[in-house]
C-alpha cells in the first residue's frame, strides 16, 4: 500500500489530536478530585497568624526596657559593644526611623523617646523571597518568619531584603558576649544571621512571647490576627493602629497604637 | 666489601624511621582500648536500639534536626514507643552528661573530626531542667523552654540583671 503525502499528513494531523485530548482527559479528571481532597484536609480555622500590638504611649510612660532584657536572657543575646557588629531580635529605635514617613517638624518633641521595634513576621516577607537556601522561611500554619541556622550561609541577601533592619549577622563569636549562656535556648555561631522568632519556642508549650510576658505595663500585646476574639484583634477594634512603611506591600504584622 | 659498615648503619636508619610509630605509640603509652563510655545510670534504653545508634547516630539528629526546626516535630517516638523531647542538649545530654564525656571520647578515639554541634548547642545540660528520665505524657509535654527563674527575676526585678543603666 502506498500512503501519499496527503494521507501521511492527514494521519499525524488526527493522531494529534487525538493525543491531547486524551491527555486534557486525563489531567482534567485527574485534577478534580485531589483539589477537592486537598482543600477538604487543610482546616482552615488552624491556620493562625501571629501578630503584636505595641502600645507607644504606654511604652513611653515607664521608658523601660524589660522586654529587651527578657529576650536577651531567653535567647542568649549577645552585648557586643561595637553598634556595627550588634546583634537585635527587639530594641529600640527613633521614631523617625520607625515611621520615616510619618514624621513632621514636632514629632520629635512628641516622642522624644525611641520606639520598640522587632521583626515584623511579614505576610509576604522580602527576606524569605531573597534567600538562596530557603534557610528562611515563612511557617504556614502561624506566619512565623522562621530562621533555620543549619541552612544559613551568611550572605546576607536577607539583610539587604528585610525593609526594618530586623536582622543581624554574627560577624564575630556571639558566646563570648553572652553575660550567662541560658542552657535551655541555643547560641548562635560565627558567620549566620539572626532575628526574632515570635519565641516559637515558647509558643509550642502554650506560653506568651518573652518579651510579652515581662512587660510590666501591657504595652505589648500578642494574639491570633485570624482569630476575631482573640485580644489583639479586639485592640485593633478599638484603636487605630498603624504599621511600619505599609506602603511596601510586606504587611507586617505588628502593629503600633501611636 | 669495605662498605660493609656503612650499609648496616643506612640499613638501621632505615629501620628506625620505618618502626618510628610504633616506638612513638609506646612511648606515649597509647593503646587500642576502645574508650571506655559509663552509660547512664537511671536509663536502661535509648531512643534506639544500641547498634543502630552506633552506628547511625548522625543520621537520626540530622532527622532530629531538620523534623524540629522544618516541621515542627517537637517529640519523637522511639521503637519501643516511649516519646522523648527532640533536644539535643536536654535529652541526649540528659542523659549522657557532658559532651567531653561521651561524644567526644568516641569521636577522638575514632579520629571523626568534630561536628559542629556544640558551636551553637549548649554542650551540658545545665539551669533548672533536669535530665528527662521519665517516659509517657510528661516528656511529650515538656520542652526545653525558657529558664523560667532567669525571667522571673528579668520581670520582678529587673535591676537584679547585670547591665541594666542605672
Amino acid at each position: 500500500m502506498k500512503i501519499t503525502r496527503k494521507d501521511f499528513l492527514k494521519i499525524l494531523g488526527g493522531s494529534a489530536v487525538a493525543a491531547t485530548a486524551g491527555t486534557l482527559a486525563r489531567s482534567a479528571a485527574s485534577a478534580e478530585p485531589n483539589a477537592a481532597t486537598s482543600k477538604a484536609a487543610e482546616p482552615k480555622a488552624a491556620v493562625k497568624r501571629w501578630g503584636m500590638v505595641i502600645d507607644t504611649s504606654k511604652c513611653r510612660e515607664s521608658g523601660c526596657d524589660d522586654c529587651i532584657r527578657a529576650c536577651r536572657v531567653a535567647h542568649n543575646i549577645p552585648q557586643i559593644p561595637n553598634p556595627k557588629q550588634e546583634i537585635k531580635w527587639i530594641w529600640k529605635e527613633p521614631f523617625e526611623n520607625v515611621f520615616p514617613m510619618q514624621q513632621t517638624d514636632y514629632t520629635r518633641q512628641a516622642f522624644k523617646t525611641p520606639l520598640t521595634v522587632l521583626c515584623n513576621h511579614c505576610a509576604d516577607p522580602g527576606c524569605v523571597r531573597v534567600c538562596p537556601t530557603k534557610a528562611t522561611w515563612k511557617r504556614e500554619d502561624d506566619g512565623i518568619v522562621m530562621m533555620d541556622y543549619h541552612r544559613c550561609i551568611g550572605c546576607r541577601y536577607c539583610m539587604a531584603g528585610c525593609p526594618y533592619g530586623s536582622r543581624s549577622f554574627n560577624f564575630v563569636d556571639p558566646r563570648p558576649y553572652v553575660a550567662e549562656i541560658n542552657p535551655e535556648y541555643p547560641t548562635r555561631t560565627k558567620g549566620v544571621v539572626e532575628k526574632c522568632n515570635f519565641c516559637e519556642e515558647r509558643l509550642a508549650v502554650g506560653k506568651q512571647p518573652a518579651c510579652v510576658e515581662a512587660c510590666r505595663d501591657k504595652a505589648l500585646v500578642f494574639g491570633d490576627l485570624n482569630d476575631e476574639n482573640s485580644g489583639i484583634r479586639q485592640v485593633l477594634r478599638e484603636r487605630f493602629a498603624v504599621q511600619r512603611k505599609p506602603e511596601l506591600g510586606f504587611g507586617p504584622a505588628v502593629f503600633y497604637l501611636l | 666489601m669495605r662498605d660493609r659498615p656503612l650499609i648496616y648503619a643506612g640499613l638501621l636508619v632505615f629501620l628506625v624511621l620505618f618502626t618510628y610509630p610504633v616506638w612513638h605509640g609506646v612511648a606515649a603509652k597509647s593503646s587500642n582500648a576502645e574508650p571506655d563510655l559509663k552509660l547512664p545510670a537511671t536509663e536502661k534504653e535509648c531512643v534506639a536500639p544500641r547498634e543502630y545508634m552506633r552506628t547511625s547516630h548522625m543520621d537520626l539528629l540530622i532527622s532530629w534536626r531538620d523534623g524540629k526546626v522544618r516541621d515542627h516535630q517537637l517529640t519523637y517516638r522511639s521503637p519501643s514507643g516511649r516519646v522523648f523531647d527532640v533536644s539535643l542538649t536536654q535529652t541526649c545530654l540528659g542523659c549522657h552528661g557532658k559532651r567531653e564525656q561521651f561524644c567526644d571520647r568516641c569521636h577522638t578515639y575514632a579520629a571523626v573530626s568534630g561536628p559542629y554541634c556544640w558551636d551553637c548547642h549548649n554542650d551540658a545540660p545545665g539551669g533548672t531542667s533536669q535530665p528527662k528520665a521519665g517516659g509517657g505524657a510528661s516528656v511529650a509535654l515538656s520542652h526545653p523552654t525558657l529558664n523560667s527563674t532567669a525571667l522571673r527575676r528579668t520581670a520582678a526585678n529587673p535591676a537584679a540583671l547585670p547591665g541594666r543603666p542605672q
